[in-house]
C-alpha cells in the first residue's frame, strides 16, 4: 500500500476517533434538559462567599439561583455533589489553543490585520484537554513576533461545536502586541535568504508602535472628515479607502479594542504605558509582565491588568528576574492581576499555579482563587457574564473533588452555558470503547491493506519507487520524539513562547 | 570519592604559599596560648527538636528528635538525646521529611536556555562516554538555592541531548548525583558518576528543520535504516570498548594508547555504572533493553512517555525507569487526556520500580507538584512521597546514603509546616550534609526589594 493511501486511512481513522469524541461529548449535551441543580457541594461562588452544603440551579445556560438550598424543578437534572467542591469556570487568559497552523504573522512588524477568529480549529484535541483541566474560557492569542501583532479571539471550550460557535458572544475586540526579545527577534535565526526584520532593539519596538499609531491618527481623521460631511447630508462624499491594517488600530483608539500586551521588563512596561497616554489610548492587560512588580504602582495607575505565570523563569535574559512573587506584589499594589498558561498543558492546572501565590507573598484563598476566575474575566471585559457564581450569569463551571486550590483537586465535571461539556466518569467509561473502535478499525486497515497489496504489485515499480514512503509508520510514530526537557522549555528557548 | 584532583605544578604553588599564609596565621603570638586555636575537623552536631518526622523507613514520629554530625543522621526518634553542645532547631508544629530528590535535570549546568553562553549541558559529537557533569556544575548558579527553597535538597544533574535542531549526541557523558549546597562541587559531590546517559535514537519520519522553520517528512525505509546504522555505531562501540577493557585488565600499560572515551566505558561494561537511556517511545524502550540485555550491562530507562506498552519486558527484566514530567501533554491526541498523571500509579500497579524527575531545570521546583498530581491521579500517597525521595535513590544505588531519615544516612531534611506535595506547604528549614542550608534565593530578595518599593 502507497503512503498516500496510508496516510488518508489514518486520516479517517483520526476523524473518526475525533467523532467518536464529538459524539460522546454531544450525547451529554443532549441528556440535560435545559435544567441542572447541584446540591449539597461546597459551593465558592468567588464573589459572594463560600457556602457549606450549598445548590445551584442552572436554566436556559445561566446560573438562576445559588444559595444553602434552591428551588428543584420537575423534571430538573440533580447532581449529588456531596463532599465535591464548585468554582466558576477557569478562565485562561493567554492562550494558544483550537489555532489552525501557526500563531505568528511575523513576516510584518505590525500584523494587526490578521486574525485568529479566521483560523480557528474546533477539532484540537487540545480544546478538550483543557475542558479536562476545568477551563471554560480561553483567550486564544496571536504571537508574538510583532510589536503590534493580530487579533485576538475571545473563546468558550464547547468542545464538539464547530469552530464559529466557539466564539465568544459579545466581548471586546482584543489586539496582540509584544514588547522586548520576541518582536525583535533576540532569539530566532530568519531562515536563510530572509533579511532580519526590523526592529531589532526595544527603541524600535517602540518606534514601530508609535509610528503605526500616527498613521492611524491620519487614517482615522479621513474617515470622521467623510462621516461628519455624510451626516452633514453631503451627498458628494467619497469614503477614504479601506485599510485593513489601521481599522484595528482606530478602533483602539475609539477604545473598542482592546490591548493586550505581551512584555518582560519593567522599562518596556512602563515605555507602553507613557505611549498609550501619549495617544490616549488604554493597556487593558500586560501578559507574562514578569517584572510587573517592577513597576506595579504604574500599571495600577494607568489601570493596566497583569496577567503572568505562576513560577516561570530563566529561560531567556528577560526572564531571568522573575519571580513567583510577582502575582502578590502586583495584587497588594492594586493591579488586577490573572494568572495565565501560555500552553495548553499548563492551562490544564491554573487551579494549581494559583494556589502558588498563597506561599508565595501570602495571598489568601479568595485572592488566590480570583487569579484564573473573575480577574481576567474583568481583564477580558466578560466578567459580567463570568468569573463567579452568581445569579444571571453564565453557568460555567467546575465540580472537583478536593479543594480547588489543592493539589489533589481533580475536575470531575464541567459546564459551560449549563451543559455538561466534560464528566471525568464518562471520560473513563468511554475509554475502553474507543480502544475496541480504534483496534476494529485497524483490524480492517490491515485487511484492506492486504487485498490492496497484490493488485498494487501488479502495477509496476514505476509508481512504487515515486512512493518510497511504503511501509510508513503509524502517525503514533511519526511525531517528533519529545525532548528531554519539558515541552514547555522547547517553546520558550527557540519555537518562541508566545 | 572523587579521584580528579590532579596536583599540577600551578596549583602546587598555590598549595604551598596557602600553607606558608596559614602557618603564619596559625604561629600564636607571643604570650598567647596554642591551645586556645580551634581544630578545623571537628564539625558541629545540630539537632531538630520536636517535629513531626515521616522518615519513610517507618511509622510517622508524631513528635521526634533528630541529631546530625559529619553530615550524617546519628540518631532519629522519639527519645533520640539531643547532645549538650548541639545547635538545636525547635521545630515545634513543624514536619521534617527526608529532603526530596530529582532524579534528572541540568542543575548547575545551565542559567539562561535561550542564552548559549550560559549552557554546559550538550556537547558536540554522538559518543561522550568521557564527559561528567560535576566538571561543569557552577556551584554559584542562582537556580541552586531557588530549587533548593523548595525543599530538593539533591538532584542527579546530567548532560542532555544536543540543543535545537542540533546533532544531538548519543553517548551524552556521566551524569552526577549532588548536594545543593556546598561552596564548591567538591563539597557538593555525593557520587560523581552515577549514571552514562544515553539518548536512545527515535524512528521520526517528521523532524522540525530549523533552517528553513518548517516540518520535513522522511520516508520511513530511509528512517529506520539510519536508525538501524545508529544502533550499530553503538554496538561498535561497545565492542571497541570492551577490547580496550581486555587490554587495560590484561595487557601491560605499553600495548595500548591511552583512550579517555573508552576508558569512561570500562564501569559501564563492568556492571558498576547503569546506563540510564532516555527512551520515550514503546519501540525505543524494546530496542534499548534489548540492547543493554545483548551487552550485559545495567539499564534505567528515563522518560519513558510509553513503558506501559512494555510493562511485561520492563517487570520481567527488573528494568526501572525514572519517568518525565506527570505535567505533560501526549503527543497522540487518542491517548487519555490524564495518560501521564496515571502513569505512576500505572507502573506501581503493574509492579515497576519507578521515580518522577524534573528533567530540566527552570521547573525543577515543580517535583513535588509532578508527584503530587500522580496522587491525584491514583497513586498513594505514601508512594507519591517516595518517588521524588526514596525510589530515585534505591533506582541509583543511592539508599544507603539517601532517601529516608535513618541513622547513618546523609543529613538531608526538609523541614515544612505541612505536607510537602501541597502547594501552599512552605520548606521553613533545611539541612544539607548534615549542616543548615539557606532557603533564601534571588526570588525572596527581590521579593523583599520591592515589597519595600515606597
Amino acid at each position: 500500500m502507497n503512503s498516500q493511501k496510508r496516510r488518508r486511512t489514518l486520516l479517517i481513522l483520526g476523524m473518526a476517533i475525533c467523532l467518536l469524541i464529538a459524539l460522546g461529548a454531544a450525547r451529554a449535551a443532549a441528556q440535560d434538559s435545559g435544567v441542572t441543580v447541584i446540591k449539597n457541594a461546597t459551593v465558592i461562588t468567588v464573589t459572594k462567599g463560600t457556602i457549606e452544603h450549598g445548590s445551584i440551579l442552572i436554566r436556559d445556560g445561566k446560573i438562576a439561583e445559588v444559595g444553602k438550598s434552591v428551588k428543584e424543578p420537575a423534571g430538573a437534572t440533580v447532581i449529588d455533589a456531596t463532599g465535591m467542591f464548585v468554582t466558576p469556570g477557569i478562565i485562561d487568559c493567554h492562550s494558544h489553543i483550537a489555532v489552525e497552523g501557526g500563531v505568528n504573522e511575523g513576516s510584518v512588524a505590525v500584523s494587526s490585520m490578521v486574525s485568529v477568529g479566521d483560523v480557528l480549529n474546533p477539532d484540537d484535541v487540545e480544546i478538550y484537554r483543557d475542558l479536562a483541566g476545568g477551563v471554560t474560557v480561553a483567550h486564544v492569542l496571536h504571537g508574538s513576533a510583532n510589536p503590534i501583532g493580530g487579533q485576538n479571539q475571545l473563546i468558550k471550550l464547547r468542545w464538539g461545536k464547530p469552530a464559529s460557535d466557539l466564539k465568544f458572544e459579545g466581548a471586546p475586540l482584543s489586539i496582540k502586541f509584544a514588547l522586548g526579545e520576541n518582536p525583535k527577534r533576540s532569539n530566532f535565526q530568519p531562515p536563510p535568504g530572509i533579511p532580519q526584520r526590523y526592529p531589532e532593539s526595544r527603541m524600535g519596538v517602540m518606534d514601530v508602535i508609535r509610528q503605526a499609531f500616527v498613521d492611524a491618527r491620519e487614517y482615522k481623521k479621513t474617515w470622521d472628515e467623510y462621516n461628519r460631511r455624510v451626516a452633514a447630508g453631503d451627498k458628494t462624499a467619497i469614503p477614504p479607502r479601506r485599510n485593513l491594517k489601521l481599522d484595528p488600530l482606530v478602533e483602539i483608539l475609539e477604545g473598542k479594542r482592546w490591548v493586550h500586551s505581551h512584555s518582560y521588563r519593567a522599562d518596556e512596561i512602563l515605555q507602553l504605558m507613557l505611549l498609550a497616554d501619549e495617544f490616549g489610548f488604554h493597556v487593558h492587560t500586560f501578559q507574562h509582565v514578569l517584572e510587573g512588580y517592577r513597576v506595579a504602582d504604574e500599571m495600577a495607575k494607568h489601570g493596566a491588568g497583569g496577567s503572568t505565570f505562576s513560577d516561570w523563569w530563566a529561560y531567556k535574559v528577560e526572564a531571568y528576574e522573575a519571580i513567583p512573587y510577582n502575582a502578590t506584589i502586583m495584587t497588594r499594589r492594586g493591579v488586577i492581576v490573572s494568572i495565565n498558561s501560555d500552553d495548553a498543558e499548563e492551562a490544564r492546572h491554573l487551579n494549581q499555579e494559583a494556589a502558588k501565590s498563597m506561599k508565595y507573598g501570602g495571598l489568601t484563598e479568595n485572592e488566590a482563587l480570583r487569579l484564573v476566575t473573575i480577574n481576567p474575566a474583568i481583564q477580558l471585559g466578560i466578567d459580567k457574564r463570568v468569573g463567579s457564581l452568581e445569579t444571571g450569569k453564565d453557568a460555567d463551571l467546575v465540580i472537583y473533588n478536593h479543594p480547588p486550590l489543592s493539589v489533589y483537586a481533580v475536575p470531575q465535571k464541567v459546564f459551560i452555558d449549563g451543559h455538561l461539556y466534560f464528566d471525568r466518569e464518562k471520560d473513563l467509561a468511554m475509554r475502553a470503547d474507543n480502544e475496541k473502535e480504534r483496534q476494529a478499525l485497524v483490524e480492517k486497515e490491515k485487511k484492506a491493506a492486504e487485498a490492496e497489496k497484490k493488485p498494487e504489485e501488479g502495477k509496476g515499480k514505476a509508481g512504487a519507487e515515486k512512493k518510497p514512503g511504503a511501509g510508513a509508520p503509524p502517525s503514533k510514530e511519526a511525531q517528533p520524539k519529545p525532548p528531554v526537557k519539558p515541552p514547555q522549555d522547547a517553546t520558550a528557548a527557540s519555537a518562541g513562547h508566545e | 570519592m572523587h579521584r580528579d584532583h590532579k596536583y599540577t605544578p600551578k596549583n602546587y604553588l598555590a598549595i604551598l604559599a596557602a600553607l606558608a599564609l596559614a602557618a603564619l596565621v596559625a604561629l600564636p603570638a607571643p604570650g598567647q596560648e596554642k591551645s586556645k586555636e580551634k581544630p578545623r575537623a571537628a564539625e558541629k552536631t545540630y539537632a531538630i527538636r520536636g517535629a513531626a518526622i515521616t522518615s519513610l523507613a517507618g511509622p510517622t514520629i508524631k513528635k521526634g528528635n533528630i541529631v546530625m554530625r559529619d553530615g550524617r543522621i546519628v540518631d532519629i526518634g522519639a527519645d533520640a538525646a539531643i547532645p549538650a553542645d548541639a545547635e538545636v532547631l525547635d521545630a515545634d508544629g513543624l514536619e521534617a521529611f527526608p529532603g526530596m530528590f530529582d532524579a534528572l535535570d541540568q542543575a548547575g549546568l545551565q542559567e539562561i536556555g535561550a542564552v548559549a553562553a550560559t549552557v554546559d549541558a550538550h556537547e558536540l559529537g554522538e559518543f561522550n562516554p568521557q564527559l561528567v557533569a560535576a566538571v561543569a556544575v557552577h556551584p554559584a548558579s542562582e537556580h541552586i538555592p531557588v530549587i533548593r527553597a523548595a525543599g530538593i535538597t539533591h538532584v542527579v544533574s546530567a548532560p542532555e541531548a544536543g540543543g535545537f535542531g542540533g546533532g544531538g549526541g548519543f553517548i551524552l557523558g556521566q551524569a552526577s548525583v549532588i548536594n545543593l549546597a556546598g561552596w564548591t562541587i567538591q563539597e557538593m559531590l555525593v557520587r560523581r558518576s552515577a549514571a552514562m546517559v544515553v539518548d536512545w535514537p527515535g524512528l521520526n519520519t517528521r523532524t522540525f528543520d530549523f533552517a528553513t522553520f518548517s516540518v520535513k517528512e522522511k520516508p520511513f525505509a530511509d528512517v529506520k535504516k539510519e536508525y538501524d546504522k545508529k544502533v550499530q555505531e553503538l554496538t561498535d562501540f561497545f565492542d571497541e570498548a570492551r577490547h580496550y577493557q581486555q587490554a587495560v585488565e590484561k595487557g601491560s600499560a605499553q600495548n595500548y594508547v591511552r583512550d579517555l572515551k573508552l576508558e569512561a566505558m570500562i564501569p559501564v561494561l563492568k556492571g558498576e555504572l547503569p546506563l540510564l537511556v532516555l527512551a520515550n517511545r514503546a519501540h525505543e524502550i524494546r530496542s534499548a533493553v534489548e540492547f543493554c540485555d545483548k551487552q550485559k550491562v545495567r539499564l534505567i530507562v528515563g522518560f519513558a512517555g510509553e513503558a506501559m506498552k512494555e510493562r511485561d519486558l520492563l517487570k520481567s527484566k527488573n528494568i526501572p525507569v525514572i519517568l518525565g514530567p506527570t505535567m505533560r501533554l501526549s503527543p497522540d491526541e487518542d491517548d487519555p487526556y490524564d495518560k501521564f498523571f496515571t502513569l505512576p500509579s500505572d507502573l506501581q500497579k503493574a509492579g515497576i520500580r519507578f521515580a518522577i524527575a524534573s528533567f530540566g531545570l527552570e521547573f525543577v521546583r515543580r517535583l513535588p507538584q509532578q508527584a503530587g498530581n500522580a496522587v491525584a491521579y491514583g497513586l498513594s500517597y505514601d508512594d507519591g512521597l517516595k518517588a521524588i525521595t526514596l525510589y530515585p535513590a534505591q533506582i541509583l544505588g543511592l539508599d544507603k546514603d539517601l532517601g529516608t531519615l535513618e541513622k547513618g544516612k546523609i543529613a538531608n531534611i526538609m523541614i515544612t509546616n505541612g505536607d510537602p506535595l501541597e502547594l501552599r506547604t512552605e520548606v521553613k528549614y533545611l539541612y544539607i550534609n548534615g549542616k543548615p542550608a539557606s532557603t533564601d534565593n534571588k526570588h525572596r530578595q527581590l521579593y523583599e526589594k520591592y515589597s519595600k518599593r515606597p
